[in-house]
């Protein structure tokens, strides 16, 4: 046994993997969550804002993220919905526009008394990395004179007196990593003090707590952030609950469950080896 | 090109002291929670609740205009007291919004040039010209109509500032850390030794690139995948520049792929210059160092296809990295590489820990360039740094300090202390308190 | 000149960029050098991609080991900008209901969105995805208790696994008030907004003083390796 582990096949591990994620998955298990502090936070920052607010939804993600990011930018684009907030999308990632579609996909087919263009505008892609920022903070037009079908600004309601991101009441972004969060802390939030809320991956959340409080109003870290915000989300808005979509991070926490106590074996695993090894003199 | 792009990229350099200045400041909040528990009160009377929706809602009260501070005069910031029919707990909401007027002077009649939702107090117009005077009106609005309009009691004339004071506090820290880089460049220059101390992950890429050499197979180096903007490039092209030097001397092969054309240009031009130097021209290959592509996981399935074919004995990755770190660095490992990372990418630093060799974490990747060369007065610049860290550790215990004397004693003269720190010289509050 | 030249256009851009921070009357050059920043990052592509066409055409009038993997990459180079350039199976809108060339390239059943919606997606969505198996081997090999300091990583690690799953909050039905905190979701909070956070504080300082540092010395002349060879 002890030979069969210390020259453990790393094949051997990735089943082990593939069997904690998919289980759960097929087993379609769900948990109630328990809002965190942080999470709350965020949550309130869209709340409690009066009604037909500006929020700037900076959607900085890609299809590679998609599965640890998207539930969490969907429940944002339904809560503002739900609140009739004004909402701008925009991405700095390349891979970014179809992303927001889904979104505005979402808009049309559960909000459809919202009207583009007076409710809710796709600003698409742009390229330069963080320099649309800057740009579009001090003067939009500089950036972005059309939206994502070339239709023009000032043709449109909600952009035709809007002059930058200064205007917006809460920048919501969603961010994969560079350009991203830390690029909208530097650029607008701080430089401009305008309140910013924040969804991540899992790996950045880390980097990204220091800026909680003062430079982010809240924080939400991966699949738990988003599960726990769709619980807030489902407690505030009932309907909800008959729809199965607004509960997809809620359903990703069953393999994340299973995979960390598969995680955990690995590294109790690896000490035993390391142990057994030591006594008998190999390592 | 290059040029203008890591002059865009190395410009930022400010917006990271800046943040520093931020993270400062919240490290002492944290501390402090007096502070952060400023709360602003709404300015509610909601002594009338029986407003009738037909009617249109009550004036706002006290409209003012003043010139925005701190820009070229093109700003004007309009602020009022709501109305009182504004209430949140009235059941059938009687204010929907406020419109706010303009008029130039010279012009006879009002414009509308704005609209804001209720609950709104202030309202930013940036379509001002400077030395005109300008006027304002608010007007309530609601189901049952419009309320009369309230004007500014005065004209408002926009300025230009020369120098935005909110920064001042900023450019001084910025010239204080700047300033003695430079001073001890030039202390460098002038030939006092400078001492520097060991880094394990820069010694181990001797030995990297000449156990690949007795190997006989190639060293891989992958400069992260971002573009030359991207100060960590910069500093990963410089420790290539070493691996270069030593590949030429030992005569083993090097092998670049880029995530980035102007990185693979950049890499070009310096992989040249080391085997130049070493006198070995003609084993210069450029066609080693070659672009794949922009796309993250496209390039790591490039990248690490390619460590699964080749085998390289020796793999670097130096420069700013994100989720294939890794991906990479596991491959690596599989192939028995013996692996040297270097990343100011604080998120990825713990996986490079667990499956590299040695990594250069953080300022130690910066540091390369001025430990790789030997150069005094690159040398002079890594000193010039410490001062900045000097500045940073006392602004953070003078800070901790001032905190924690509010929370055991609240004099006026600590509270003030604590106040003019947090915002003035870390916030955006000016030289004057 | 081939060094000195980029090198004063470096400084001369850099520093404009940081005097636009602080002279209101400078905004405007700030913001003309990043929509130039801008221009010349898209320009960069083409550069990009004429690189990849080149390397991958020798390798493969080459016949060097591999090849197929070159032409693969070419044919799938040359089909994705065809399709997106010529908006292969794009339907005209009901803006310009005569002219499909007025419709988005990635409409919604255009051949271009097909290939990203079912090659492009699927496959980045396997890679990263790669990263649970790759962080499962590394566990696997890498966490060992050989020091006083690897024991306090592993608990850490422990806490935060079992925090981030609903058996992490489990434990606050069971305990007291009083004993809440140790529950593993609150541990898990108190690690993160803690001893987390002071630690990458620091690191996030002197990462900030080593850009600030390095970027000056580019702006200065001080570091030109990432000029390359070339006379002074």
């Amino acid at each position: 046994m002890y030979e069969f582990l210390k020259n453990l096949d790393r094949r051997w591990i990735f089943l082990l993997i593939l069997l904690a994620v998919a289980i759960p998955i097929l087993g379609e298990w769900q948990f109630p969550e328990k809002p965190s502090p942080m999470v709350q936070s965020v949550f309130d920052a869209i709340e409690n804002l009066p009604a037909g607010s500006d929020i700037w939804m900076a959607y900085d993600y890609d299809p590679g993220s998609q599965g640890e990011l998207h539930p969490m930018a969907l429940a944002f684009t339904r809560q503002c919905a739900f609140k009739r907030h004004k909402m701008y999308f925009m991405t700095l990632w390349p891979q970014g526009p179809p992303m927001i579609q889904k979104n505005i996909e979402l808009l049309i087919k559960e909000f459809p008394d919202l009207e583009y263009g007076v409710d809710y505008v796709n600003l698409g892609y742009r390229p330069g990395y963080e320099g649309p920022i800057k740009l579009a903070v001090i003067d939009l037009r500089k950036t972005i004179a059309a939206d994502v079908d070339g239709k023009s600004l000032d043709d449109l309601p909600m952009t035709r007196d809007f002059k930058n991101i200064q205007e917006v009441d809460l920048i919501v972004n969603v961010s994969a990593g560079y350009p991203g969060t830390k690029e909208w802390v530097l650029y607008a939030s701080t430089s401009y003090n305008i309140p910013t809320v924040a969804g991540c991956t899992g790996v950045q959340a880390p980097y990204l707590y220091p800026y909680v409080p003062q430079q982010l109003d809240g924080l939400l870290g991966a699949i738990k952030g988003a599960a726990e915000y769709e619980f807030l989300l489902l407690e505030a808005y009932p309907s909800l609950r008959e729809n199965p979509k607004a509960q997809e991070a809620l359903r990703r926490m069953g393999p994340q469950l299973l995979a960390h106590l598969v995680l955990i074996g690995l590294i109790v695993a690896g000490n035993v080896i390391y142990f057994v090894g030591r006594s008998r003199g190999d390592v | 090109m290059q040029s203008l792009i890591v002059a865009h990229g190395v410009a930022d350099f400010r917006s990271e002291i800046s943040d520093l200045r931020l993270l400062i400041s919240d490290l002492r909040s944290q501390i402090s929670a007096l502070w952060l528990g400023l709360v602003v009160g709404l300015v509610l009377c909601g002594s009338d609740h029986l407003a009738v929706a037909q009617e249109p809602p009550r004036s706002v009260v006290d409209v003012t205009a003043t010139d925005h501070p701190n820009d070229v005069g093109t700003t004007i910031d309009v602020s009022w007291t709501l109305s009182p029919d504004d209430d949140l707990n009235i059941e059938s909401p009687v204010v929907s919004a406020y419109h706010v007027l303009r008029k130039q002077d010279g012009d006879v009649d009002f414009v509308k040039i704005g609209e804001v939702p209720s609950q709104t107090e202030t309202f930013t117009d940036q379509g001002v010209q400077r030395k005109r005077a300008y006027r304002y009106q608010v007007v309530t609005v609601g189901p049952g109509g419009e309320s009369t309009p309230v004007e500014t009691n005065e004209t408002v004339t926009p300025i230009m500032e020369w120098f935005r004071t909110d920064r001042g506090w900023l450019a001084v820290i910025v010239l204080v850390i700047c300033g003695a880089v430079v001073a001890f460049i030039a202390i460098a220059k002038s030939g006092r030794e400078l001492y520097i101390r060991k880094i394990p992950g820069l010694e181990a890429v001797d030995e990297a690139v000449g156990r690949a050499t007795e190997m006989g197979r190639a060293c891989l180096f992958v400069p992260g995948i971002q573009d030359i903007n991207d100060i960590q490039t910069v500093a990963g092209i410089t420790v290539l520049s070493r691996v270069a030097s030593l590949t030429a001397e030992y005569g083993a092969r090097l092998e670049v792929p880029t995530a980035r054309s102007l990185v693979m240009t950049t890499a070009r031009e310096t992989v040249e210059a080391s085997y130049l130097a070493e006198g070995r021209p003609d084993a210069y290959r450029e066609d080693d160092i070659y672009y794949l592509t922009d796309e993250q996981f496209g390039y790591v399935a490039a990248v690490t296809g390619t460590m699964t074919r080749e085998k390289p004995a020796a793999c670097f990755y130096m420069g700013a990295f994100f989720a294939e770190s890794l991906i990479l660095a596991e491959t690596g490992n599989a192939v028995g590489a013996i692996q040297v990372a270097g990343t100011a990418q604080p998120s990825q630093l713990p996986f490079f820990v667990a499956a590299c060799d040695y990594t250069l974490i953080g300022e130690e990747f910066f540091a390369a360039s001025a430990y790789l060369s030997g150069e005094p007065v690159q040398l002079g610049s890594l000193r010039g740094q410490d001062v900045g860290k000097l500045l940073v550790a006392a602004l953070l215990l003078i800070g901790c300090g001032a905190a924690t004397w509010v929370e055991v004693n609240s004099s006026p003269t600590a509270v003030s202390v604590m106040t003019y720190l947090q915002n003035n010289v870390l916030g955006s509050g000016g030289f004057l308190p | 000149m081939k060094r000195t030249v980029p090198m004063v256009i470096a400084a001369v851009t850099g520093f404009v960029l940081i005097v636009s921070y602080f002279i209101p009357l400078t905004e405007e050059w700030g913001s003309i050098a990043m929509q130039w920043f801008n221009v010349l990052a898209a320009i960069a592509f083409v550069l990009g991609g004429s690189n990849l066409m080149r390397m991958n055409l020798q390798k493969i009038s080459d016949r060097r080991p591999g090849w197929g993997y070159a032409a693969v990459t070419l044919i799938a180079f040359l089909v994705t900008l065809c399709v997106g350039l010529l908006k292969v199976g794009v339907q005209p809108t009901e803006s310009f209901p005569t002219n499909a060339w007025a419709a988005p390239y990635n409409q919604e059943g255009s051949f271009l969105w097909w290939l990203y919606e079912y090659m492009y997606k699927p496959l980045q969505a396997t890679m990263f995805a790669l990263l649970a198996f790759f962080i499962a081997s590394a566990a696997f090999r890498a966490f060992r208790a050989k020091n006083p300091e690897s024991i306090a990583l592993l608990a850490t690690a422990f806490i935060v696994l079992m925090g981030r799953t609903y058996v992490g909050g489990l434990m606050r039905d069971v305990l007291p008030a009083s004993l809440e905190w140790l529950s593993f979701d609150s541990m898990t909070n108190y690690i993160m907004s803690v001893f987390n956070l002071a630690g990458m504080r620091a690191i996030t300082i002197g990462i900030a003083l080593g850009v600030a540092s390095t970027s000056l010395k580019v702006l200065l002349g001080v570091d030109r390796s990432y000029l390359g060879a070339g006379d002074e």
